[in-house]
């Protein structure tokens, strides 16, 4: 074992998880309103616009649509301007709560939907207004599916993490790229799978924890 | 027959209902309402008329389709009426705009037949829920909610969610919600049609029992005739979108004059046979 392979993995996985929560956090601030007005703004639903809605489904699609890779080189100049430079694991975050947030928020969508309809009408017959409707009603009732979503997310998340660090952002992917791939350091290459296998098992088995425990409490016994 | 207990306002004058809104809760004038499908166009509604006394429990019965549902859900507008009006308690709902409209639901209750509790919040907070709406403070809630689900029978049950309660229970807690912020009329959507007939018939009595000691005005759809029977005291049979006949439910079973009110008369009594000669040949 080479004894550079402790010092790298652990920058490398310091860097990948900075980048995974930060931009897990972004893409939540994107992609919750944008979950919540597309269902909103369905027909039939307490903030019809059909035109909203179909204006924001539109720029998801195209948005999602990008293949990752490309999307992360066309929206580098932006991270220079909102985060002031377009290097390293800082810049990356933009491209990845960007390329994100339109998945998180399609997944937010679906989870919002389940809740049945009869229940937004008894907060609407007792005279909620449509922000009291979302955060009392919708955000609540549909809480642990919007949890197993968040968890698919920070794993998609992951993945383009190590696609962002292909090129350049640094983190376990930029380290596979850099030592395990171009050196030929096996040992590099396997360690960063294996420490990437670990995160995502912990990041499902950590959201569906969680997601069981608000079930399991809210259809106890007794 | 169990008897009304509603003050009947100007009994023994030649004409109740000429003596303007005074008495009457609801006055419902014109109605009309169709549903636009890509496919078909539906005379949900067609110019329905009806009054309800302050203080009565007024039943509107019909078969599946006929329009219960989308007339009493006009009443607090979750559905848009196209014409006609509706004045509850004085206030006109129709002419309202969204803030009034939200100001007005308050003080109109509704119970349904899938009884839409919040599944992520305990009984006491479902109760409590038109109240945080009103904006009340944590005492004041505290104390109503109480009151209420004592009102109701399920003081012990304050702290389940609704997953582990009854059919029953569960309506009682869509009642206390509904009753929360203290409503001059309820709404009931087929509350009962989702429950079995014991528990039926607690429910009606407790509906009852909130009539008379609230002086609450019930408005109540259903396709049941037992449940008209059982405590309404004047009624409206709705068909194809229209009154067909309107009066006492008392009226109703002895001198029914539509030929949809002979049906439910008719097909209560053949259940009736039925029943009582599956029960002999020991089933
Ligand atoms: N949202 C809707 N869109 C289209 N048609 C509807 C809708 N709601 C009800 N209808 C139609 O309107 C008619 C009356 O329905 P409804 O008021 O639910 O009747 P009831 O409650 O008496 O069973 C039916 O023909 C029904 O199919
Ligand atoms: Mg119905």
């Amino acid at each position: 074992m080479n004894s550079d392979l402790l010092p790298l993995l652990l920058q490398g996985t310091g860097e990948t998880l900075y980048m995974i929560l930060l931009a897990t956090v972004a893409s939540l601030v994107i992609g919750l309103p944008l979950g919540v007005i597309l269902v909103v703004t369905e027909k039939g639903h307490i903030m019809e616009s059909s035109q909203l809605n179909k204006v924001l489904g539109t720029i998801i699609n195209i948005v999602r649509s990008f293949p990752q890779i490309i999307l992360i080189v066309v929206l580098l100049p932006l991270a220079r301007l909102i985060v002031g430079t377009s290097l390293g694991s800082t810049a990356a975050i933009v491209p990845l709560a960007i390329g994100s947030a339109p998945f998180l928020a399609r997944v937010i969508e679906s989870s919002l939907k389940e809740v049945e309809n009869g229940k937004v009408e008894a907060a609407q017959a007792v005279g909620a207004r449509p922000i009291e409707v979302i955060g009392k009603v919708l955000i609540p009732e549909a809480l642990p599916s919007l949890i197993r979503g968040t968890t698919l997310a920070i794993i998609a998340i992951t993945g383009f993490t190590a696609i962002a660090g292909a090129i350049g952002a640094g983190g376990l992917g930029s380290l596979a790229i850099r030592f395990g791939y171009m050196r030929y350091r096996d040992d590099v290459m396997y360690s960063t799978v294996i420490i990437l296998i670990v995160m995502i098992q912990g990041v499902q088995l950590g959201g569906e924890l969680l997601a069981k425990r608000i079930d399991k409490r809210r259809h106890k016994l007794g | 027959m169990l008897k009304a207990g509603v003050r009947k306002p100007d009994e023994g004058t030649a004409e109740p209902f000429e003596k303007g809104t005074t008495w009457n809760m609801i006055t419902v004038t014109g109605l009309s309402k169709a549903y636009i499908t890509p496919y078909a166009r539906v005379q949900a509604l067609k110019n329905v008329s009806l009054k309800v006394e302050t203080g009565d429990i007024f039943g509107v019965i019909g078969f599946s389709g006929a329009g219960k549902s989308t007339l009493i859900r006009c009443f607090n507008r979750l559905e848009e009426p196209d014409e006609g009006t509706i004045v509850i308690a004085g206030n006109n709902v129709t002419s309202m705009n969204q803030n009034q409209l939200r100001l007005a639901r308050r003080k109109i209750g509704m119970i349904f037949q899938q009884f839409n509790l919040f599944d992520s919040r305990t009984v006491f907070q479902n109760v409590s829920f038109p109240l945080e709406v009103a904006g009340y403070s944590r005492n004041k809630i505290r104390q109503r909610v109480g009151e209420i689900i004592e009102l109701v029978g399920l003081t012990e049950k304050a702290k389940a969610y609704p997953s582990q309660l009854s059919g029953g229970q569960k309506q009682r807690v869509g009642i206390a919600r509904a009753l929360a912020n203290d409503p001059d009329v309820l709404l009931s959507d087929e509350a009962t049609s989702a429950l079995d007939p014991q528990t039926t018939y607690s429910i009606l009595e407790l509906l009852q029992d909130l009539n008379r000691k609230l002086n609450l005005t019930i408005v109540l759809i259903t396709h049941e005739l037992d449940v008209l029977k059982y405590i309404c005291n004047n009624m409206a049979v709705l068909e194809r979108g229209e009154i067909v006949e309107r009066g006492t439910v008392k009226k109703l079973f002895l001198n029914p004059e539509s030929d949809t009110a002979r049906r439910f008369i008719g097909i209560t009594e053949s259940f009736h046979n039925h029943t009582v000669y599956r029960e002999g040949e020991g089933i």
